[in-house]
């Protein structure tokens, strides 16, 4: 346990300008303005919206700026500040199915309706270095081409469903939505508290769990089904109007994963699913997302709880950065007292050790 | 919460328009709202019902895309309602914390539901909704020339 401390004001007020001083880095060097990061550095901006469970890009670059490029802290920064609002309203469920897409791909079939679109993505570069970048004004064009009408684009699951090959959701939305911000997660854990954790999880924790999932430790054999990312409208209901408004639109990310077969005496066997979806463009982690949502469904399934990923206690106690973070860092608090404590004990078990050691020598030289 | 009953909602063609210009309003900057008010000349005088303020919406999602309601994570919104001198209120939703965007918006919700303004003021809209249509299909001839069709190659031989 830490002690409370008193004093060093003065030292404390001059770490923190020490490191002001630290992230401005050289003054020769022009700053780098929240703008740039919003602009340039997006997709840190939308790890930490993500992460940080409040989505406001210019804030999240600001966080950024903030943090030095310290991106736990940035998402720590963001967490505080969402405690100073008001919570005025729950949006109508976001409809993925009418997203104005940006990227779609699927690894189940080649030719999908409404094709393959690959959008903005670092897939298929060589990851050499670019040097040309390290001179400046480097602009790239994309090139445009005419692009079909919008509408909502056919889903690889509804392929699937049509067919019967996996289960189509039936929602009920009489039912209370778990808030884990607002009520502690009490084990065992309903699906949607379970999402809304893992969508505000570490993107490394869950990348690890899914990682050691496609290893060997409670495999479910997954394949991207399909992997979007583009614009959602928001809407709310005001109570003063009744009616659905929106109030504008959001990128998201969505990852649904196609899992191993399942079927018993009375069930056909079909596949299972899980599904990832976050705030901003993060591929990595909705995959991750997805392939850990299915882990966890392990206990619904009838399926062994046996690795790490299936185990909802393991995994959703542990995949906050935030909280993760905190815990491990306490440790740099005063813990004087308790160190003091095991050091006296200590001393007293190797004093009290060596006594016996010394008398039993004696008293064995004796018999000899 | 209000929202999650699901309560049947009030559907008439004057709901809709309303709706349709709200999104426009909430998907505009607040520079270009500003602009587009000093273009509908004098206007009525209004009072807050509700002065700008700032709070969060919590974002949903559906698990699978089509199940059940999930918590996915918070947004920041700004809202205000304003009262003119024709009596008429007008509501502000908007995505962000531009506490001005939000009164413009509301303002402007106002001001479109009044014969007296409405048709200067929802020309301004259909300007707003024209521009924010030809970003998206920018936005979407691009996403289009990256279309691929990938050729399933022959696994195995060496």
């Amino acid at each position: 346990m830490y002690v409370a401390v008193k004093g060093g004001e003065k030292a404390i007020e001059n770490a923190h300008k020490l490191m002001g001083e630290e992230r401005r880095g050289d003054p020769s060097v022009p700053e780098l303005g929240v703008d740039q990061i919003l602009q340039q550095m997006r997709l840190a901006v939308d790890r930490v919206m993500c992460e940080g469970a409040l989505y406001d890009p210019p804030l999240a670059a600001l966080a950024i700026k903030q943090a030095a490029g310290d991106l736990v802290e940035a998402i720590f920064l963001l967490r505080a500040y969402r405690t100073t609002l008001p919570r005025l309203y729950a949006s109508r469920p976001v409809d993925t199915t009418t997203m104005h897409v940006r990227r779609r791909v699927s690894a189940t079939f080649k030719d999908i309706p409404g094709g393959q679109l690959l959008g903005p993505t670092f897939d298929y570069t060589h990851r050499l270095l670019d040097f040309s970048l390290a001179a400046e004004s480097q602009s790239s064009i994309a090139v445009a081409t005419e692009s079909e009408p919008e509408g909502p684009m056919s889903r690889v699951m509804d392929l699937l469903g049509d067919e019967g090959l996996i289960e189509i959701p039936t929602p009920n939305d009489q039912q209370h939505v778990s808030d884990i911000t607002h009520d502690p997660i009490s084990f065992p854990v309903k699906r949607d508290a379970r999402l809304q954790s893992l969508a505000r999880g570490d993107e490394g924790f869950l990348l690890a769990l899914g990682y050691s999932s496609q290893r060997g430790f409670g495999n479910n054999h997954p394949f991207a089904g399909e992997i979007r990312m583009g614009e959602v409208a928001v809407s709310i209901v005001p109570d003063e109007l009744g009616f659905e408004v929106e109030i504008g639109d959001i990128t998201v990310s969505e990852c649904e994963m196609v899992t191993s077969f399942k079927g018993n005496k009375e069930e056909l066997p079909r596949f299972t699913s899980g599904y990832g979806l976050s705030f901003g463009y993060n591929e990595r982690k909705v995959m991750a997302m997805s392939i850990v949502d299915r882990s966890l469904q392990a206990r619904e399934l009838g399926e062994d709880v046996s690795a790490p990923c299936q185990d909802e206690e393991f995994v959703l106690y542990h995949s906050d950065n935030v909280e993760a973070q905190g815990f491990v860092q306490h440790l740099k608090l005063p813990h004087y007292v308790d160190f003091q404590a095991d050091l006296v004990m200590l001393r007293s078990m190797r004093e009290e050790i060596m006594k016996q050691d010394t008398h039993r020598e004696k008293s064995g030289e004796e018999v000899a | 919460m209000q929202s999650d009953r699901n309560m049947p909602l009030p559907e008439s063609r004057e709901i809709e328009r309303r709706k349709q210009w709200m999104g426009v309003l909430a998907r505009a900057t607040a520079t270009q709202l500003e602009a587009a008010l000093a273009e509908c000349g004098p206007l009525p005088e209004f009072e807050y019902l509700r002065r700008p303020e700032i709070g969060m919406v919590m974002v949903r999602g559906r698990a699978d895309a089509k199940g059940d309601q999930f918590n996915l994570g918070e947004m920041t919104v700004s809202r205000c309602s304003v009262k003119n001198a024709d009596g008429l209120v007008g509501h502000g939703y908007v995505a962000g914390r531009n506490k001005r965007h939000a009164e413009l918006a509301a303002v402007f919700d106002a001001l479109l539901q009044s014969f007296e303004h409405g048709s200067v003021c929802r020309e301004v809209i259909a300007t707003l909704a024209g521009e924010q249509h030809v970003a998206r299909k920018k936005r979407n001839a691009k996403t289009a020339a990256t279309k691929v069709n990938f050729f399933t190659m022959v696994r195995g031989e060496d």
